[in-house]
């Protein structure tokens, strides 16, 4: 399948649209106010900011039904509330509190949900496609129906478990979603410096695994594709890979100076293509939403990301005997 | 109102940094993202972004000032119609609550009771009661019996690995299973071992309780990575939420002139690891009990078998529901002269080893450890305080061996009882040799146990 155009033509409703509009301005505001607390010394470690890729999480969260499951790499935190966790938990576990999802034993890396299906949070690169297309291969024995989202980078692409999973996934057709989230750099590696096949969805084909490269800074288009993967996999048809096309704004992790880019470029996409501003832009020129609504949104969202930080910083620390409890079930 | 803009931190271990340069200036409107300043600390010049709009409203610390500490205000950010004054800014908290706790507690430091009092507490209850009907097995029928009971008694119990339906093992160990249990629940893998394992450990946490089976413990260091990262680390990492409750088995150690690659004990790699059980067992009734157990586990277990007993008879107990309890030592033969402690194939060395000592008056107590963790050290202490002499066995490498840990933990726990240094006896520090003499040379031999609990008990 070839690229396909937006969906800007399609009939998307004011309430859809705001929706995305919340959804990724939540993620950008939280993730900036990570970077601030960073900063401040009050998030320690590795901390890898999800900025610019918004529409990725968001597009595909709107694809999904209750039930489905999603696992991630080390950049998780879009992921973790476009599926709903809850901010504040998210946050305490970035200042390694006791409000934080894994008690702050977990760290920005190393988030989960039962309650929401989300997987973490893992920390080696590519480790998760094997662990999603497990969690979807026991999906396919309990017979419940569910399809799981797996996410990886253009890095993890190249790791050789992606496709020993690959085979596993098309020859026992496990309802599983492969999205590699292409956001250009492998830390500080573009893409072409690191394989002379740059088409990442289409080695697929070599496993017979349906896909299609989609435009990742467009949430419409996204959701769109999400769909029909979906639809793929709840049909029984096995796995499906999308590669979706974004940009993160910021460095790999934050102590990254991004010397391997201009900051033209960065620039250029924030202007041009930033996924945010293109649903703002088709808010105001559709007459769904006014300028004084969508402040109000943004309100709104700086008020739960500053609700946040604040118990980010308030949890207590973890009791010290936490450190020997969760080694054994 | 007035926020102060602090140095921030850049990296994990930053605590001050050059402010190379200034790309905005006093006056000037900033919104967030822009980029204010260029850092430097001491692995790179970084760039620093705005978090919040606002206008310029002071420079405090001008560019190329060095030594600048984390946190230290260096511009003041007015909102609009704001201007400056110094005394009416406020700080953002960085204040205490950033500061790390203090060092993590230490273990629980029972004070090395080097010279206990008393014994420690152990199970002795016998694993099966007196009178139980016992059939000759051998531990490959043992084993195979273990998973088809529990795979009888739990629908989401399955087994998956190369060469374990089809084939019926590549060591025949899951003979008859796939006649049983249908594809389904026995599948044959590709040859891909970091990947089943992966997929393995994601239905764990799918709700599944897989066995997956390495056709050796060699290949699984293709998968180790999942073993540990993914298994073994994910209930700590998810503060308890999620874990993956599965059974890693297969041939350890070495089997008979397969050379280096083919021939290697994992019992102290894997022990070393907080979050993963361990069971080394030698005899078919601590294989099929412990298997059981393993399976019923709500943690990933480790289980490493051995290919040269897989063929060996042994009497086991015929009980409907046998389980043997991780963490507890069984005591083959009882003794006051010396201690010797193994597990898996080391035992028949140990129980030769002791056969023969028999003949020459030395009479040695020896322990089948059974399960490497948790490791049942209080029946090693106990014995210990009786006989005050320790011989170790294993066929792993000697640095960082099992024994050497055992020898650590009773040395802390009970020095005073040891009157003579503990000995580690181990394969010796080499990879595995094909030459038929060579191979023989490299395991550890009877005749170096015995030799060692001569020394031990000064004979």
């Amino acid at each position: 399948m070839a690229v396909r155009k937006s969906a800007q033509k399609s009939n998307i409703s004011a309430e859809e649209l705001t929706k995305y509009y919340r959804e990724m301005l939540l993620i950008r505001r939280f993730e900036e106010k990570a970077g601030q607390l960073y900063g401040m010394g009050l998030i320690g470690g590795f901390c890898h900011l999800y900025i610019g890729q918004e529409a990725v999480v968001v597009g595909l969260e709107a694809a999904a039904e209750e039930g489905d499951k999603r696992v991630t790499s080390y950049r998780d935190h879009g992921h973790m509330l476009a599926c709903g966790m809850d901010p504040d938990g998210v946050m305490a576990e970035l200042t390694g509190r006791e409000g934080g999802y894994s008690k702050g034993k977990g760290g920005s890396m190393h988030m989960f949900s039962k309650e929401k299906h989300f997987y973490g949070g893992h920390g080696i690169v590519g480790a998760q496609v094997p662990l999603g297309a497990g969690l979807a291969f026991a999906d396919k024995y309990l017979e419940n129906g569910r399809v799981t989202f797996t996410y990886f980078g253009d890095g993890a692409a190249n790791q050789g478990q992606v496709y020993e999973t690959y085979n596993m996934a098309q020859l026992w057709d496990l309802p599983v979603v492969f999205v590699i989230e292409n956001n250009q750099y492998a830390m500080g590696t573009s893409v072409k410096r690191s394989t002379k096949s740059p088409a990442l969805w289409k080695r697929g084909e070599a496993y017979g695994i349906a896909g299609e490269e989609v435009d990742g800074m467009n949430v419409l288009a996204v959701k769109e594709a999400g769909e029909r993967a979906v639809a793929h996999c709840r049909a029984g048809k096995g796995p499906y890979i999308l590669e979706v096309k974004t940009y993160r704004y910021r460095g790999h992790s934050m102590s990254d100076p991004a010397k391997y880019r201009t900051r033209e470029e960065v620039q250029k996409m924030r202007e041009e293509r930033d996924p945010i501003e293109q649903i703002r832009e088709m808010l105001l020129t559709g007459k769904h939403a006014t300028e004084e609504d969508l402040k109000a949104i943004d309100k709104d969202i700086k008020d739960i990301v500053n609700k946040s930080a604040e118990f980010a910083k308030t949890s207590p620390e973890p009791a010290l005997d936490e450190l020997w409890t969760d080694i054994y079930a | 109102m007035a926020t102060e803009i602090l140095m921030p931190a850049l990296s994990p271990t930053m605590e001050e940094g050059t402010l190379a340069k200034w790309l905005v200036k006093e006056g000037d409107t900033v919104s967030s993202g822009d980029i204010l300043a260029e850092i430097e600390t001491d692995k790179a010049t970084m760039e620093f972004e705005a978090v919040d709009e606002g206008i310029i409203g002071k420079i405090l610390i001008d560019e190329g000032s060095e030594g600048v500490k984390v946190n230290t205000p260096i511009a003041v950010l007015l909102e609009e119609g704001e201007s400056y004054d110094a005394s009416a800014v406020s700080v953002p908290a960085a204040s205490e609550e950033a500061a790390p706790a203090g060092a993590p507690a230490a273990p629980a430091a029972a004070a090395a009771a080097a010279a206990p009092e008393t014994a420690p507490e152990v199970d002795e209850s016998p694993d099966y009661p007196e009178g139980t009907e016992l059939v000759t097995q051998t531990v490959r029928e043992a084993l195979r019996d273990a998973m088809a009971e529990e795979m009888r008694g739990d629908q989401n119990v399955f087994v998956m690995g190369e060469e374990v339906a089809e084939y019926e093992g590549a060591y025949k160990i899951t003979q008859g299973l796939l006649d049983e249990f249908g594809a389904k629940r026995v599948i044959d893998t590709p040859i891909t071992e970091h990947g089943f394992a992966g997929i393995a450990t994601g239905a764990a946490f799918g709700g599944l309780r897989p066995i997956v089976e390495f056709m050796t413990f060699n290949f699984a260091m293709q998968a180790i990575d999942h073993i540990i990262n993914s298994a073994a680390k994910t209930l700590y990492m998810s503060g308890g939420q999620m874990g993956a409750p599965m059974v890693f088995r297969g041939p350890n150690g070495a089997a008979a002139r397969v050379g280096a690659q083919h021939s290697q004990d994992y019992a102290a790699w894997y022990m070393q690891i907080p979050g993963l059980k361990v069971a080394m067992p030698y005899s078919a009734a601590d294989a099929k009990g412990l298997l059981k157990s393993a399976i019923r586990d709500n943690n990933p277990v480790i289980f490493l078998e051995n290919e040269i007993l897989y063929g060996k008879s042994f009497e086991v107990p015929k009980l409907d529901d046998y389980t043997v309890p991780f963490g507890k030592a069984k005591i083959w033969r009882k003794g006051d002269d010396v201690t010797i402690v193994s597990f898996g194939i080391g035992m028949t060395y140990a129980l030769d080893a002791a056969e023969k000592l028999a003949a020459d008056g030395i009479n040695a107590e020896v322990i089948d450890l059974r399960t490497l963790r948790p490791m049942d050290l209080p029946t090693v202490i106990k014995s210990v305080m009786k006989t005050n002499r320790l011989v170790t066995v294993e066929e792993g490498w000697p640095q960082g061996s099992v024994g050497s840990y055992i020898a650590s933990e009773v040395m802390q726990q009970a020095f005073d009882y040891l009157d003579a240094p503990v000995i580690t006896c181990t394969g010796k520090d080499v990879p595995m040799p094909y030459a038929a003499n060579l191979e023989k040379h490299a395991l550890i031999t009877t005749d170096e146990v015995i030799e060692a609990v001569k020394q031990v008990t000064y004979r």
